[in-house]
């Protein structure tokens, strides 16, 4: 697994959960050093190790530690460079539903050797879809309902978010867009701040 | 972008963008090198030069400000002009300049796909120069560590090993101490590793405190330690300090209550009796005078002898 994906998740837990907690994690999820690389790939085992490492020491739900993982990719100041990334997608939530299709392709770009989960995305009419996730890691379309979930609240969008289970070894997320434009939402430039 | 022009080389249509960038009132109507400038290919100075570049790749210029485009102009039927401009590598400073959003760009136009580019590649060079750094600082620690002994503190082998000929290279005296201590074996015999360790430890904060700070200590072997005393040349101060030294390690060193007591025996040599000095010589000549010390009775400190001459009575 790619390093940006490992470490993602130790700074998802080390700023949501403190350095503490992620020495707790890391020591129980047996890594035997402290911190991820980015760009390094590591062995696929570590990262579930660390994932239920995390639910065990947290005392919660796997799927929550899962989601809370997504919302913090797109919420956390810290990875800012990676919300305005997901915000190319598309002027509207919609347009960026759609470029989820194209995400794969989008990290390849800078980082060939990154995997990136295929979705597919089927438009049910009536502002309803449904989105298969393939499964890079088991738990994955959680990590896309909190991804999804802070994305909207970026755009400003009103959508009703569920894990619909696995078909077929591709996790569904069921989307329910009710308002494409209910609130304000994050101002997005074309040209990076302060570049 | 486009602009169309007239056969007489006035702007009769404008792209929204464009339009946008040029900020005042509406130039319809206006002669296009009027608004804009031709900066190459050079001497366009009419709609007559401007056709017979048709076809031709142009540098344009928007007049009065820092815009620059680089665009094509094709013949239309009606005698006129069609312009197709774009902003080529200044692409971002065009969308920073005039807050520029995805509207402002046709369909077909790969600009969001670069600005995008432009970012993926700075959030991956923002990684690795990170990564870098992280490099950079665990290599000057395990270099750090690899010339210092762990358990004192002090420079290893390996590092006077680099001190030594170093030293030497700068051309400058210096004195040589090689120090063994008296009596450790019977320390750690009769009172164990942890107080051998201590002493060890003990032992290398007084060489630190006896010394000056641009002195090198370094533990050599098990009780074995070696000083260079750069600038230091005089016997009798060195004699001075070496005896310094053993008078405070004779000092007893507490360990959980009982007393541990060394000694020292000290060899001295001088770079300047060497011509030209070698590090492997001295350290065998010091070697041998610190062994004279131990045969003469310990806690002493003697010079290497050189051919029958006293040091200290030169």
């Amino acid at each position: 697994m790619h390093g940006l994906i490992n470490r993602s998740i130790q700074c998802f837990l080390r700023d949501t959960y403190g350095n503490a907690s992620w020495s707790a994690i890391s020591g129980a999820a047996g890594l035997g050093f402290d911190n991820f690389e980015p760009l390094l790939i590591y062995d696929t085992g570590l990262t579930e190790q660390v994932i239920a490492a995390a639910a065990g020491y947290l005392q919660r739900p796997r799927e929550t530690v899962l989601e809370d993982l997504g919302t913090y990719l797109v919420s956390h100041p810290n990875l800012e460079a990676l919300r305005r990334l997901l915000r190319f997608g598309g002027v509207s939530f919609l347009d960026f539903l759609h470029s989820m299709e194209d995400l794969p392709e989008h990290g390849r770009l800078g980082l060939p050797d990154l995997e990136v989960p295929d979705f597919t995305l089927t438009d049910q009419g009536e502002g309803r879809f449904l989105l298969h996730v393939s499964q890079l890691i088991d738990g994955v379309g959680h990590v896309t309902v909190g991804l999804l979930r802070a994305m909207a609240d970026d755009y400003g969008a009103l959508v009703v978010l569920e894990h619909g289970g696995v078909e077929a070894g591709r996790e569904v997320v069921s989307v329910h867009l009710l308002d494409h434009a209910y609130a304000e939402g994050r101002r997005f430039e074309l040209a990076m701040p302060g570049g | 972008m486009h602009i169309g022009l007239t056969a007489g080389g006035k702007i009769n249509s404008i792209g929204p963008t464009l339009a946008k960038l040029i900020e005042g009132p509406s130039p319809i109507g206006v002669a296009f090198l009027k608004v804009f400038a031709v900066r190459r290919p050079a001497g366009i100075t009419s709609m007559e030069d401007l056709r017979a570049r048709a076809g031709v790749r142009l540098h344009v210029d928007l007049r009065g400000k820092g815009d620059t485009f680089r665009g094509l102009a094709v013949p239309t039927a009606d005698g006129g002009l069609l312009l197709n401009l774009s902003f080529g590598i200044r692409l971002i400073d065009a969308v920073r300049q005039h807050s520029l959003t995805d509207a402002d760009f046709a369909a077909t136009d790969m600009a969001v796909e670069m600005l995008y580019l432009v970012e993926v590649k700075q959030a991956v060079m923002t990684e690795l120069r990170r990564l870098n750094l992280r490099l950079q600082g665990a290599k000057a620690t395990a270099e750090e560590q690899a010339l210092t002994d762990t358990l004192t503190g002090l420079r290893n082998r390996r590092a006077l090993d680099v001190a030594l000929p170093a030293l030497i290279g700068q051309g400058l005296a210096f004195g040589l101490m090689h120090i063994d201590l008296d009596y450790f074996k019977q320390v750690n015999d009769t009172m164990g590793h942890a107080a051998g360790d201590l002493v060890l430890r003990e032992v290398a904060k007084a060489l630190v405190e006896e010394t000056r700070t641009s002195d090198i200590v370094a533990r050599v072997g098990g009780d074995e330690f070696v000083v260079l005393l750069p600038g230091l040349s005089d016997p009798a101060r060195l004699q001075q300090i070496a005896r310094r030294i053993i008078d405070r390690l004779m000092q007893p060193i507490d360990f959980d209550g009982r007393a541990c007591r060394i000694s020292a025996s000290i060899g001295l040599t001088i770079s300047t009796l060497y011509d030209p000095p070698d590090g492997e010589r001295m350290l065998n000549d010091a070697d041998a005078a610190l062994y004279a010390s131990k045969r003469a009775g310990r806690g002493q400190a003697q010079f290497h002898a050189t051919k029958g001459d006293d040091l200290l009575s030169a």
